[in-house]
């Protein structure tokens, strides 16, 4: 919908381009809309929109192509690390994106997100991490919380049966093909703006060819926590952000320039170099 | 690309690829490494793998080539994350190859639904093992049931050629990526670990088959709208009108792309069917036959789907009975009993696990009365 601007007023606050104007398939109050906006944003400013194919991922998210303005690939369950690998290598002009949520990152995908960030792909992982299955009913998710209900967990998350969550950005943080890991938050507007100073600078590490670079957001599911949006805000704030805490994980773009890696845009050697014929 | 489809029966079709013949060198190659060189002759973009016997020759090939041409090879985690990256270079619009062995394709069967279902072409060599479980590396056809039938869930096909040399196994991985790119699908070739791991003189021809336009492959969006490459499709009816035109392009597969090849079936009475490697040993079992007075001859699927089932059929008027001979506990036994419709009797001789039939089974497996009820193939396979 487009307004008409009247003369000598300025437009502060407005949809950016590339978040389509369409009724969203998200439950009220559910942060994936967030990460979507801020994610718009950062290309956006960054004028990527023409250069991206972004990978979707199985789960609630999988419709973000219905939302971003973007090519987009859908991965089978968990794979998107891997799907993007593929593209990174065909397409050293592209900008690659990622998205997935805890069980697709953490749970089914865990070998494709290790490998990826090993490998020091140079791409840009976005993960959301709400904690629970959302799509398939609220079931336990490999980062939901000791003591938190799902439907999966229905007395709670218990450690000496289910095991306990895994911090899987801390893990990848690790490894040194990871050049830059954050994990942000869409609990409160300060929050939402350092979420999306983490995703620019992710955004940035790609375009500099420095390597893996991933942002964590935790996030909420009123509807699969059993809460009020306003209730669910609460929680996030309250209790999970004291267990995944916020700031910057890892950030190896301060140390001196690898050569290329084999990973990406920046690389001289033979892997990374276009097709030809097309 | 020229096609057979289903004439009667003759010799004529014995290569079923005519076409311009390079006389070019003459060496000796392993299956796996001939076929990998084929493929990157073939404009073949991308490659991913993962190691597994008896396939390891084809990712080591490509491991010290690819990177020559400047193109990319990755050695992936899994084979789960060789073809989910197979895919995501597939759906930029490159030209990818991807190549295991039984165990890693069943891992495999997965993204090969989502390639079915999105329209990804990727290119996939098979090089079998025996199974089940892990097997042995050993040459066996046991992997036909998946390859023809299933992989991945759903409601698919997937074009299945079957090469019974190395040369028939190089002009068929160019002819699969063209396959792959005209009907958008994933195309797989099955060999075995004789074919993979064996070497024979080979002709050193090659072919890269032109390209295609792909206006559905994300590229980023510029200066046009957004393309999805996806196979979600929630609402029953938007999902029923998609596999309608899957249908639709698998009939036209079916219809177009049968092939198959014949030898001595002028005036043969006895005929024996069989691709692949035991259609190697078949042919050898025809020549001691037709020494001994019988008039055999071998009919050999080159396509398994789509299955050459109106040739067998009409074959199937003019012989006593057809053995079929598989490294396999009867598989595509099944599928030549579907196309005689019960015309002939049909018997199946095979070993399996690794084990080769020799061609004195094979003629054995002729000599009988062919007048009584054919049997079951488990019972002949005991």
């Amino acid at each position: 919908m487009s307004v008409a601007i009247p003369e000598g007023a300025r437009v502060v606050f407005g949809r950016p381009e590339l978040l389509v104007d369409r009724t969203s398939s998200y439950c009220p109050g559910c942060g994936h809309g967030v990460v979507h906006r801020l994610i718009a944003e950062v290309l956006g400013d960054l004028g990527l929109g023409p250069r991206t194919i972004a990978v979707a991922p199985v789960g609630c998210a999988v419709f973000a192509y219905d939302y971003l303005g973007l090519d987009f690939v859908e991965a089978p369950h968990g794979r998107a690390p891997a799907v993007a690998t593929g593209i990174r290598r065909v397409r050293p002009d592209a900008f690659v994106l990622t998205y997935q949520g805890d069980g697709d990152l953490a749970a089914i995908g865990t070998g494709e997100i290790v490998h990826a960030a090993g490998r020091g792909e140079h791409l840009t992982a976005v993960f959301v991490n709400n904690g629970i299955y959302g799509m398939t009913g609220g079931q336990m998710a490999p980062t939901t919380l000791l003591g938190q209900r799902t439907t999966s967990s229905p007395h709670g998350r218990d450690a000496a049966f289910h095991g306990y969550p895994i911090p899987i950005t801390e893990m990848l943080a690790v490894l040194p093909g990871v050049a830059y890991a954050a994990r942000g938050s869409v609990a409160d507007s300060a929050s939402i703006g350092r979420t999306k100073q983490y995703l620019r600078r992710a955004c940035e590490v790609q375009l500099e060819g420095r390597g893996f670079a991933i942002v964590e957001v935790i996030s909420n599911c009123p509807v699969g926590w059993g809460m009020t949006p306003q209730e669910s805000i609460e929680r996030l704030k309250e209790v999970v952000a004291q267990v995944y805490r916020p700031g910057v994980i890892v950030d190896r773009t301060r140390e001196p320039a690898a050569a290329g890696g084999p990973g990406g845009a920046a690389s001289t050697d033979a892997a990374g170099r276009a097709p030809a014929g097309r | 690309m020229t096609t057979r489809q289903a004439p009667a029966p003759s010799d004529a079709g014995r290569t079923a690829r005519p076409g311009p013949r390079h006389h070019g060198r003459r060496v000796l190659m392993k299956g796996n490494e001939a076929m990998a060189e084929a493929a990157i002759r073939a404009g073949c973009d991308a490659y991913f793998g993962y190691p597994i016997t008896p396939q390891a020759e084809l990712l080591e090939w490509m491991a010290r080539r690819m990177p020559e041409e400047g193109r990319p090879f990755v050695q992936a985690e899994s084979e789960l994350g060789a073809i989910n990256m197979a895919l995501g270079a597939a759906a930029t619009g490159a030209r990818v190859l991807v190549s295991s062995s039984s165990p890693g394709i069943s891992l495999m069967a997965e993204a090969m639904s989502y390639m079915a279902a999105s329209e990804v072409p990727v290119v996939l060599i098979n090089v079998m093992r025996g199974g089940p479980g892990l097997g042995s590396i050993g040459p066996s056809q046991s992997d036909y049931f998946q390859a023809t039938k299933g992989h991945g869930h759903g409601d698919y096909r997937v074009p299945v050629l079957a090469p019974a040399s190395i040369s028939e196994a190089m002009a068929l991985t160019a002819d699969a990526f063209e396959l792959a790119e005209r009907y958008r699908t994933p195309v797989m070739i099955i060999t075995d670990g004789i074919l993979g791991q064996a070497m024979e003189p080979v002709e050193l021809t090659f072919r890269e088959p032109p390209r295609v336009d792909a206006p559905w492959a994300t590229t980023g969006a510029a200066g046009r709208p957004p393309r999805v490459v996806r196979s979600l499709h929630l609402e029953p009816e938007d999902l029923e009108k998609h596999n309608l035109h899957l249908q639709a392009k698998f009939a036209a597969i079916a219809d177009r792309e049968v092939r198959y090849a014949g030898e001595h079936l002028d005036d043969a009475d006895l005929v024996i069917v069989a691709y692949g490697t035991a259609a190697r040993v078949a042919r050898t079992a025809v020549a001691r036959a037709r020494s001994s007075g019988l008039r055999a001859g071998l009919f050999r699927p080159i396509t398994l789907w789509p299955f050459p089932s109106d040739a067998l059929r009409q074959l199937a008027a003019f012989v006593r009975g057809i053995l079929v001979v598989e490294l396999s506990a009867g598989q595509m036994v099944e599928d030549v009993r579907l196309a005689v419709e019960g015309r002939v009797p049909v018997v199946f001789t095979g070993r399996t696990g690794g084990m080769v039939p020799t061609p004195g089974e094979v003629v054995a497996g002729l000599r009988r009365p062919w007048t009584t009820t054919p049997e079951l193939p488990r019972e002949a396979a005991r």
